[in-house]
């Protein structure tokens, strides 16, 4: 799907108009191995670009989640936060993080298109 | 350069992920992932490679149990024989060296020492002994456990009347064509063995295990399983700013030693005597935030008070689970803590340790 944007950050934004859905990859999950706990952004706080967005932690350590860009958070997925287990079953659909009204659709001009992030991540990882 | 087990190549073919652990190149999961295999290990037979665990050989006759017992705050004349005892390398002022078992065995005794501390650990002994008997730490050995209900089914078809050994026990059985030394012990809080066997027939050896139902189990779940059971982990839990009765395992130090000379020995007797003033406690917070080792302890009047040394999500309890120091005042069952994660403070209670207790005939949740 052409309009899913991927960051360096390993976060992935799907756009329906001003409103972008977001997550961590498929890779993020692989990466971080059992997710055990995730914290979300509060609905109506404001978010900065690269900035903070939440927390996963595994049974190995603690992450930072990023957001790929700014807004003020509309929604925030409480299902993960119930059963964080979802997030390592189905990372880049169901178990969604949280949803932004974007302030500067420009600030999506940074990110990579799928292929691009494909590549991006297996070099990544090497 | 990374040391490698002779497992090695048997790790890679089951696609562990591979991490460097006190220099060896380590299994921390396999494709299961962590929560997976701590459970498969709960309900089954997880088979574990703790092959860069040292293994020290001393050969001696009586002289020797009186020279270690000069080491070791444990009543060894009163071990019989193939039978082992959970005990500590201390400094003068009680702080611990390593965490180790001993073990009697016909030629003298074994000890098993944690990877890291190893070589320190055969310095110390051999100088306190005064070089006067033949210490090995042996290379040409794999150490390979087996832990979990299903345990002793499985080891048995392979090695006949292994099941009727008792927790802390050991000995000689046939595998193949040699003979391999086993235990009933483990790290796990489940049933178990702690397998040596020579390096060339290791891989053998597991592979048969894997045929009969079991798995490959990495550090990770190792690490979740051992949480669980309230163990501790040498250099997290324990290290040389802790001593034995701070680290609230009295229960390791002989009765009839307290008033005996051993290293630290005057020291052990005084905090038994008199208390401690910071002590380990298990520590379960209210939510599923994970408070790992170095998070700071509050009480409830906003006192720092101590630190977290161990903290992970324990598959088997379903929570989030850790250990660490507290004031002595604060210790008691139920006291209400705050952990400061992320800069939040997090409501928790002193708890029973362990968290998972098994009992032989069904498991049992301490939570």
């Amino acid at each position: 799907m052409s309009d899913v944007k991927y960051s360096k950050e390993h976060e992935w934004l799907k756009l329906d108009g001003d409103i972008a859905t977001i997550g961590i990859t498929k890779h993020a999950t692989e990466m971080l191995g059992d997710i055990v706990f995730a914290e979300l952004p509060e609905k109506g706080s404001i978010v900065e670009k690269d900035g903070t967005a939440g927390v996963v932690e595994s049974t190995k350590a603690a992450s930072d989640v990023y957001t790929p860009i700014s807004g003020e958070v509309i929604d925030a997925n409480q299902a993960i936060v119930e059963d964080p287990s979802k997030i390592n079953a189905d990372p880049e659909g169901e178990a969604w993080f949280f949803k932004l009204k974007i302030k500067d659709i420009k600030e999506l001009d940074t990110l990579m298109n799928k292929d691009e992030y494909d590549k991006f991540a297996k070099e990544s990882s090497q | 350069m990374k040391k490698k087990t002779s497992l090695y190549n048997l790790h890679k073919k089951h696609n562990a992920k591979l991490v460097e652990f006190a220099g060896y190149e380590m299994p921390i999961q396999y494709k299961d992932g962590i929560i997976q295999e701590h459970k498969f290990t709960r309900s089954n037979c997880g088979i574990f490679d703790v092959s860069h665990m040292g293994q020290l050989f001393i050969y001696g006759k009586e002289n020797l149990t009186k020279d270690l017992e000069n080491i070791f705050p444990i009543d060894l004349k009163k071990l019989n024989l193939n039978q082992s005892k959970y005990s500590f390398l201390m400094d003068e002022n009680a702080c611990i060296y390593d965490d180790l078992i001993i073990t009697k065995i016909s030629e003298g005794y074994l000890i098993i020492l944690n990877a890291a501390c190893k070589e320190d650990d055969l310095r110390i002994i051999k100088k306190k002994l005064n070089n006067k008997y033949d210490l090995q730490l042996k290379e040409d050995l794999s150490l390979i456990a087996l832990q979990g209900p299903e345990a002793k089914n499985i080891l048995e078809r392979k090695v006949e009347g292994v099941s009727k050994l008792k927790f802390m026990n050991g000995g000689n059985f046939k595998f193949s064509d040699i003979t391999i030394f086993i235990t009933r012990s483990g790290y796990t809080g489940e049933d178990g063995f702690e397998i040596s066997i020579k390096n060339n027939y290791a891989e053998k050896f597991v592979e048969e295990m894997l045929s009969n139902g079991s798995k490959m189990i990495g550090l990770g779940a190792r690490d979740t399983l051992r949480m669980e059971a309230g163990l501790c982990l040498y250099g997290n839990d324990i290290d040389k700013n802790t001593t034995p009765i701070e680290a609230n395992l009295k229960w390791a130090i002989s009765k009839n030693r307290i008033d005996t000379d051993y290293p630290g020995s005057e020291i052990i007797k005084k905090q038994i005597q008199s208390g401690v003033e910071k002590i380990r406690v298990g520590i379960k917070p209210e939510n599923r935030v994970i408070a790992r080792g170095n998070t700071k302890i509050f009480s409830n009047d906003d006192k720092e008070i101590g630190k977290i040394t161990s903290g992970t999500f324990g598959p088997s309890v379903d929570h989030s689970i850790a250990m660490g120091y507290v004031h002595k005042q604060y210790s008691n069952l139920n006291t209400r803590l705050f952990l400061e994660v992320r800069g939040k403070k997090i409501p928790a209670n002193v708890c029973n340790l362990p968290f998972y207790k098994k009992n032989y005939a069904k498991g049992e949740l301490n939570v």
